[in-house]
């Protein structure tokens, strides 16, 4: 392990592997009475978070809280970013109160590689931009093993904005770790230039490439990306692409359904899909607290002491 | 004689020039050249003339460098004409033109004479400004190019603000027919661009970067050719990156329209691959491409389509750089490198030295219509002593440019300008390891 997850592009399967396992570990500590341990006791987290964000942020809050970390939140729009303040110098002076955990949101691509060059914290990269979002492929992979016992051979489908997705790029590198195929299904827009060198199989038809998929993730698609032209309008891209019942039925019949919220219900998904029994979408949320706890855990006793 | 350069190899393309040769200068101008070869009795140099031992070193015209950022007014953290000239002299170089996006925007006469006047008591070199297409760089209205060009101004650029509209840039190219000047072309599609960052292709997808098409510059040559080709206008195209942009101004010239252009050193030097890990250094607008293009670039400049090789030397503040990547502005530090690196293209035999040194002092001059470049008797004494042996290091740290922002760090180099002259007064000296800025 490194002290640091920035991507899983650089990241190793076999640390793969072992965030994995010990997520079971911590989700076993989550189904108990007391759902607190020590482990991080002493330690401080800041979680610097300059995008808005609900699930990742409160998941990253618990995980920290659940294994005893004193934990700052680092609110934008209230902090001296707002008034200029270089992130050099946000970094700089975060650093300087002793933290053990950097756990960064940004927009921008790249920002979690920045700060680990500038900072000796251990830096967990929450998402930034359209570049990865690491602990969300992991929290994917953990309910992937756990609903199908393994993911090597597994046929999983990613649907929908592949080129603003943070989210597809990390479950694209992940997966392919793992030994999974993958197919991306999208119109030609919303296609990244270069992607298949990653992934070999490319639908633009979700019919056929559904068809006898294990796992099929759906993604948010983001209003705005309809004035940019990548599409015309979300009705017309809930008729072409969005994930139906009736289409549903051309992939595995136990496929599972994953998304990594927040959804549009009548744009990537129905709703009857979203509430459906292949849904594991709230299973995603429970894992995501087990994970993030792993990641804690584990990059803590990779960070080099003094 | 005020000054003798002896025994040098002099290589001065603008006539024919490559031999082990004298240089004799008086009241800044250049007397006479004259081989040492077969002379017969050495001539007996006055007591009061200074000479220059030039033995073993190569002695050129002062390169010129048609596409300079020196800041001034406005951006003066970034670079001054002083210290970007003080650049200019250590990299060899006795002229520069310098962009217009200073602030205020160089786009009428005041800011032009302010720059005129402020590069002959300031500057270590002679400094011709490039005048604004448009006033504020903004693409709505002509800027008043004859005023500009009667302040000094030697061609008109938006730089880094292309003219959007086709109709203008027309307009542009037909009225500064008038005056003689050429209109310099960064040619960008910005709707494609699309606020893009560095090349787009597999890797700005790894990155999460957003990528800027080659075909952004491919169709803005287009369109401005095509325009050169209505309107007979001067067009010289800046800093060509892309392998189809090489294709199109190759297609003009053979058309006989009347385009030039221009790439730079880290065009034929460096692919996209430099932007990983985030590294602010390599982030340039047109931005670093591929291997292919890299290749299309040097074949251009092998077969004469790319007339010229300038810096477009872009310095820019440590906070500048020291940022997220999407934020971090545009541009490379130039002047200090780009003859060691373009030297490499004489050593790989892409060009020859003659070739090389053709492009970097008599193109530029010509396609600016400025008597530089040249060794001629009767031309001002601006020379540069260049000891094409000797490596070093590229240390930015070491240069004396504000902007030490290069993505060359730590190159290995041969070929550097030792001793520096403009009209007739040495303004660098390489063994003093600094300059001897004597009346300016």
């Amino acid at each position: 392990m490194e002290k640091d997850l920035l991507d899983i592009k650089s990241a190793a399967a076999a640390d793969i592997e072992l965030i994995l396992d010990t997520a079971s570990s911590f989700k076993d500590v989550l189904s108990r009475d007391i759902k607190k341990v020590p482990t991080l006791r002493g330690k401080t987290a800041v979680n610097l978070f300059f995008e808005p964000s609900t699930r990742t942020k409160t998941s990253f809050e618990l995980a920290e809280k659940r294994l005893s970390t004193d934990v700052v939140n680092f609110v934008v729009p209230t902090s001296s970013v707002a008034k200029g303040e270089t992130l050099y110098d946000t970094i700089k002076t975060i650093e300087s109160y002793g933290i053990d955990f950097i756990i960064i949101r940004h927009q921008f691509s790249g920002v979690p590689h920045f700060i680990s060059k500038i900072s000796k914290a251990s830096v967990i990269n929450a998402g930034d931009g359209i570049n990865e979002h690491p602990t969300q492929a992991l929290l994917d992979a953990f309910t992937i093993k756990e609903k199908k016992g393994a993911i090597a051979g597994l046929k999983i489908a990613i649907v929908g904005d592949i080129s603003h997705s943070r989210v597809a790029k990390s479950n694209i590198y992940c997966l392919n770790k793992l030994g999974a195929v993958i197919r991306l299904i999208a119109p030609h827009t919303l296609i990244p230039p270069g992607i298949e060198n990653d992934v070999a199989e490319i639908y633009h038809d979700i019919g056929e490439g559904i068809t006898g998929v294990d796992v099929i993730m759906t993604l948010r698609i983001q209003r705005e990306r309809q004035t940019g032209g990548f599409f015309s309008s979300t009705d017309e891209y809930f008729k072409f692409w969005g994930l139906t019942r009736k289409r549903l039925d051309k992939a595995s019949p136990d496929v599972i359904v994953m998304h990594p919220g927040p959804m549009n219900r009548g744009v990537e998904i129905a709703s009857e899909v979203a509430d459906s029994s292949h849904s594991v979408i709230n299973a995603q949320v429970t894992n995501g607290l087990a994970v993030r706890m792993a990641v804690l855990y584990l990059l803590d006793s990779a960070r080099p002491r003094n | 004689m005020d000054l003798i350069i002896k025994n040098g190899h002099v290589v001065d393309p603008s006539q024919g020039m490559d031999f082990i040769g004298d240089i004799c200068v008086e009241d800044g101008v250049i007397i006479k050249i004259e081989g040492t070869a077969g002379a017969t009795a050495p001539e007996i140099t006055p007591e009061t003339t200074k000479v220059i031992d030039a033995s073993g070193l190569y002695v050129f015209p002062g390169l010129v460098d048609m596409h300079t950022h020196l800041r001034e007014p406005g951006f003066e953290y970034k670079e001054t004409i002083k210290s970007g000239t003080r650049a200019a002299v250590k990299g060899g170089f006795t002229s520069v033109c310098c962009m217009p996006n200073t602030k205020p925007v160089n786009d009428n006469e005041t800011v032009t004479e302010f720059i005129v006047k402020k590069a002959i008591s300031e500057g270590y070199c002679n400094v011709f400004p490039i005048g604004a297409i448009t006033k504020r760089q903004e693409g709505k209205e002509l800027a008043e190019m004859g005023m500009m060009k009667d302040a000094g101004c030697v061609a008109f650029s938006d730089d880094g603000r292309p003219v959007t509209d086709s109709m203008l840039m027309r307009r542009a190219l037909e009225y500064s027919k008038v005056f003689s000047s050429p209109v310099i072309s960064h040619a960008e599609d910005l709707s494609l661009s699309n606020g893009g960052v560095m090349n787009e292709g597999y890797l700005s997808t790894t990155l999460g970067l957003g990528g800027i098409p080659a075909a952004s510059e491919v169709i803005a040559i287009q369109r401005d050719i095509e325009l050169a080709r209505l309107t007979g206008g001067r067009l010289h195209i800046a800093h060509c990156s892309t392998a189809g942009g090489v294709r199109a101004i190759r297609e003009a010239k053979r058309d006989g329209i009347a385009v030039t252009a221009e790439t730079c050193p880290h065009y034929f030097h460096l692919t996209e691959a430099e932007a990983n890990g985030y590294n602010t250094a390599a982030k340039v607008n047109p931005p670093l491409r591929t291997k292919k293009d890299v290749e299309a670039v040097r074949e251009g400049i092998k077969d004469g389509t790319i007339d010229v090789i300038a810096t477009d030397h872009a310095p820019h503040h440590r906070d500048d750089k020291l940022c997220e990547f999407d934020r971090a502005t545009f541009g490379i530090s130039g002047l200090e490198t780009a003859f060691s690196l373009s030297y490499v293209l004489v050593k790989e035999g892409l060009l020859t030295l003659n070739q090389l040194i053709e492009m970097m002092t008599i193109r530029p001059s010509h396609i600016l219509g400025l008597d530089k470049g040249t060794l001629k008797a009767g031309a001002d004494a601006d020379i540069v002593i260049v000891d094409l042996n000797k490596d070093f290091i590229v240390d930015p740290e070491q240069f004396v440019s504000k902007g030490k922002n290069t993505p060359f760090n730590g190159w290995r180099l041969t070929g550097l300008p030792i001793i520096t002259i403009c009209k007739g007064i040495v303004k660098y000296h390489f063994n003093n390891n600094d300059l001897t800025a004597v009346g300016v």
